[in-house]
């Protein structure tokens, strides 16, 4: 468990939330690819935290922050899924063509 | 907890994170995609409880099997397939999304590969949860408030957003401002448009 296999498995859950939230057209889906990037992160934080900190205590902050934002996240996304599936039918991003340039 | 057995199980944990994590995309039912994220969060917060954060480990635990209930009962209430039974790939711009993943991957696991970092691990007697219940109720407080204030600020706006009674009438019909009734054109009768032509309306608009 050296900081650097850390890291690298943070950064591989990384980038699977990348690939999901790019490609995905089901919006619930894409929220899942962004939940899976907020997980790299939150083991990035402890990571360096458990390995850099010397065990001060601001460390774990981070990650309380990044929890914060992934519910954040997640309510906001649901309640403008709501509302967009309320007004036009769309669960999925195709549907959702108005502003497009 | 000996250190080949810590080991061997974080080994276990991070194949079982970036498997489960990949499992969520690739499943054709959507409410296995929200598990299999769950088992992904799972694997993570044993990885977490490894590094002595016992704190952060449950809580993420806690939070995320609410939360992808959740996300489950947001799938079989919207999604046309919720439940697996035809094959599905749901995607676009595949190879772009690809690329962009191994290209985040790359960068960021070079990054944690080739930085120097300082090594300083936690002391063998810290106190590690009751060292964080102390700094979020003590020196750090302001940021453990900001988060609870955020998340307040959050309830209210996203009961805003997902009310179906707008300010300004009923959200399914979009929202329209109050004010002075817009000209409506369907008054004007299809003869009498015709034979005026070219002449203004009262509020200098041309037809």
């Amino acid at each position: 468990m050296t900081l650097q296999t850390l890291l690298a498995l943070a950064a591989a859950l990384f980038g699977i939330g990348v690939y999901g939230a790019l490609s995905q057209q089901s919006i619930v889906m894409i929220m899942m690819g962004l939940e899976l990037m907020l997980n790299g992160a939150i083991l990035a934080a402890v990571s360096f935290w458990a390995r850099t900190a010397g065990g001060a205590p601001q460390g774990q902050l981070l990650a309380i922050v990044v929890m914060t934002v992934m519910a954040v996240e997640a309510a906001a996304g649901f309640a403008l899924l709501v509302n967009v599936y309320r007004i036009r039918r769309a669960d999925i991003t195709e549907k959702l063509k108005t502003l497009r340039g | 907890m000996t250190g080949a057995l810590a080991d061997g199980l974080f080994w276990v944990m991070a194949a079982g994170a970036v498997i489960t994590g990949w499992r969520v995309f690739r499943t054709d039912s959507m409410v296995r995609a929200a598990y299999w994220l769950m088992a992904s969060f799972v694997a993570v917060a044993v990885i977490l409880i490894l590094l002595a954060a016992e704190f952060l480990g449950l809580v993420l635990v806690l939070m995320m099997a609410g939360e992808m209930t959740i996300m489950a009962v947001f799938m079989v209430m919207f999604m046309m397939n919720p439940a697996g039974l035809n094959p599905m790939t749901m995607v676009h711009q595949h190879r772009t999304a690809i690329a962009a993943g191994v290209i985040a991957f790359v960068g960021l696991a070079g990054v944690g590969a080739f930085a120097r970092f300082p090594s300083a691990p936690p002391p063998a007697a810290t106190h590690v949860t009751a060292d964080v219940g102390h700094e979020l109720l003590g020196g750090s407080m302001f940021i453990f408030e900001t988060a609870g204030v955020t998340l307040l600020a959050t309830m209210i706006g996203s009961l805003a957003v997902a009310s179906r009674r707008g300010r300004f009438g009923p959200a399914d019909e979009g929202s329209v401002e109050p004010g002075p009734p817009a000209a409506a054109p369907a008054a004007v009768p299809e003869s009498e448009h015709a034979g005026h032509a070219g002449m203004e309306r009262p509020d200098g608009m041309v037809p």
